[in-house]
């Protein structure tokens, strides 16, 4: 079995360092990955093009000189990039493309896929390669989700993504929602997998969604990346070694990327305490994680309730804005 | 003042209602272009003059409408816009055509209201512009940001192909009539159900040591004159200040006159169209008075 490996430290790491990446932290991390030889990585602020605002987090670095450093260091690596309609818009798929991006990566919320059409469109028209994110995936049922895959990939997406976002699936359910958008999509487009560590099942997961027919599988070097972080990529690549999968990554070197470069890189571990178990077991957005607990400091009230509250909202990515809402009404709640 | 409604579906009922409750606004067509539109039917039922033929078949009659709200699309409007100005009606688009002044009533409505063509620029806007202004007209902004959320239901097909277009110009409306200097607006549809109402998130950025009793003053103050059109928009507790920025949370219920009480950000715009219709009645009645 051949899999197509794509490294989001760059992109979902972006949240777990509150978007201040430097220039230099992505030339290093890109040179690392590009040697041990991932084939994508993944380079945007973590809520994709444009989303540096006050909502998500105003960037150290403007995102696109991060993709254009990157596209430069990169000697065989491609250079992705996340856009979200709704957060960024068409020019910055222009931009990114001339900063050296060859892979532009679509995001919609799993019920919402008709919003990315337009940029499908566009990404085809000039020559990018593109995949489509299904966020939230856990939310649907595998049916639901395959005809959402069709309407991606009837608009010019070669491969949907089933994306994890609250890291709540579970193994069966995510070969039964890979296989569900396999059987759909057929020869029209690939699945692929973003999976996250929030229920400790990301690896696990993974080779549930390889087994059942992704072709594209995402991981970050250390699992940097939201809540738990993403699928540690250094651990699936010694799994798919063993299990006789095909990736191209040098297990070894990218051992010592995910140890000697990328972690250094990160302000801390990517840890699956409280806080992101609780996003895993409600259904949370992973990167409401490191907005969650500054509204928590900022009112005084438990980081944790502000998440299974937004669980029961049923917040979808991109409003990270009703935590502070929230945080509010907790605080309103406690005076009382 | 004798009102067209060009458009029929549910944003062209929605206006009905609202129009005809106005005591200087009269609706007396809709047009639209489906025979079996439930719309026209509708209209039919409540007296007025309809049809499946469109523009064509409007200003082919003998009395022609002084206003003409325009539900239809961007392309459609602006396909129409050369024609009613031709006949000498003004119009109200409620599409993101952007052929006329955008128009945000408490903000530039008295600006305007003899403007031929007036745009409404989106419902994100109608629903934060104002808060901006409200921040702006008391303290400098050197850059807005709003965050709007809506029922994923309420989000017909048409914002769902364009929604660059609603982010595009909403920020340029943040700018051109919210006054601040630099404006990001972000869209996201939320699929819960039941149906979340609208909601909007404004961040203002202001001076670290901007006294924050005025804008709270003033923030108050534009939500009652909003409230005035749109009776379920509301301040969701106080503005927060936090070094350098001001975030004010908002809610926008439907007045559910047909739409359903969530689709605020639809409801708004049948407001505000409606409240651009009695401003431009009201000046035009003041006109008369005055050459008379």
């Amino acid at each position: 079995m051949q899999l197509r490996l794509t490294d989001t430290s760059l992109r979902d790491g972006s949240h777990h360092k509150r978007h201040q990446f430097t220039v230099d932290d992505v030339r290093s991390v890109v040179a690392a990955l590009d040697d041990a030889g991932v084939p994508v990585i993944e380079v945007a602020h973590g809520d994709g093009l444009g989303g540096s605002s006050f909502t998500y987090g105003f960037s150290l670095t403007p995102e696109q000189e991060l993709i254009k450093a990157a596209a430069e260091t990169a000697r065989r690596a491609r250079i992705a990039v996340l856009m979200l309609p709704g957060v960024g818009v068409k020019d910055d798929i222009l931009v990114s493309r001339d900063n050296g991006a060859s892979i532009v990566r679509i995001a919609a919320h799993c019920t919402e896929a008709d919003v990315s059409v337009q940029h499908f469109e566009l990404a085809r028209a000039h020559g990018l390669e593109t995949v489509g994110f299904l966020m939230m995936a856990h939310s649907q049922p595998p049916e639901a989700l395959a005809k959402q895959a069709r309407i991606m990939a009837d608009a010019g997406c070669q491969c949907v993504y089933v994306v994890d976002s609250a890291g709540a699936l579970v193994l069966e359910q995510v070969s039964d929602r890979v296989a569900a958008l396999v059987a759909e999509l057929g020869d029209d487009a690939q699945v692929g997998f973003h999976g996250h560590e929030n229920l400790g099942l990301s690896v696990a997961n993974s080779v549930a969604a390889a087994r059942a027919g992704a072709a594209q599988i995402d991981g970050s070097a250390r699992g940097f990346g939201a809540g738990a972080g993403n699928t540690p990529l250094e651990a699936f690549v010694g799994v798919c070694d063993k299990l006789g999968f095909s990736t191209g990554v040098d297990f070894f070197k990218i051992v010592d990327a995910a140890e000697d470069v990328v972690r250094p890189v990160m302000p801390e571990e990517c840890l699956l305490d409280r806080m992101a178990l609780v996003m895993g077991y409600a259904g949370v957005y992973s990167s409401f994680l490191k907005h969650a607990y500054a509204q928590a400091e900022r009112y005084g009230v438990s980081g944790a309730r502000i998440l299974v509250r937004a669980g029961e909202r049923k917040l979808v990515g991109g409003q990270e804005d009703q935590l502070i809402d929230i945080a509010l009404e907790l605080s309103r709640e406690e005076a009382r | 003042m004798k009102a067209a409604i060009v458009g029929s579906g549910n944003i062209g009922t929605d206006l009905l209602h609202k129009l005809r409750r106005s005591p200087v606004l009269e609706p007396r067509w809709m047009v639209g272009i489906d025979p079996a539109s439930e719309g026209l039917r509708r209209a039919a039922s409540l007296g007025l003059e309809v049809s499946a033929g469109g523009t064509e078949w409007l200003l082919r009659q003998d009395e022609l409408p002084d206003v003409v709200f325009e539900a239809t699309s961007a392309a459609v409007h602006r396909a129409n816009a050369p024609r009613y100005a031709e006949a000498g009606i003004r119009a109200i688009d409620l599409t993101p055509a952007a052929v006329g002044p955008y128009v945000v009533p408490p903000v530039n409505l008295g600006e305007h209201a003899d403007a031929p063509n007036i745009n409404l620029i989106t419902c994100g806007g109608q629903a934060t512009i104002p808060i901006v202004h409200a921040v702006s007209r008391v303290v400098p902004v050197s850059y807005a940001e709003v965050v709007a959320s809506v029922a994923s239901v309420s989000a017909g097909p048409g914002t769902r192909a364009n929604i660059d277009e609603f982010t595009r110009t909403t920020s340029r409306g943040i700018e051109a009539i919210g006054g601040a200097r630099r404006g990001k607006a972000i869209i996201v549809l939320n699929p819960a159900d039941p149906p979340v109402v609208m909601r909007d998130t404004i961040f203002c950025a202001i001076p670290p040591d901007a006294d924050p009793d005025p804008v709270t003053d003033s923030i108050a103050r534009m939500e009652a004159e909003v409230r005035s059109y749109v009776p379920g928009f509301r301040l969701l507790g106080e503005p927060q200040f936090d070094p350098g920025r001001v975030a004010i949370f908002v809610e926008v219920a439907g007045a559910g006159d047909f739409l359903p009480a969530y689709a605020g950000n639809l409801d708004i715009m049948t407001a505000a169209a409606t409240r651009v219709g009695e401003g431009i009645a009201d000046a035009a009645a003041a006109d008369r008075h005055v050459t008379a």
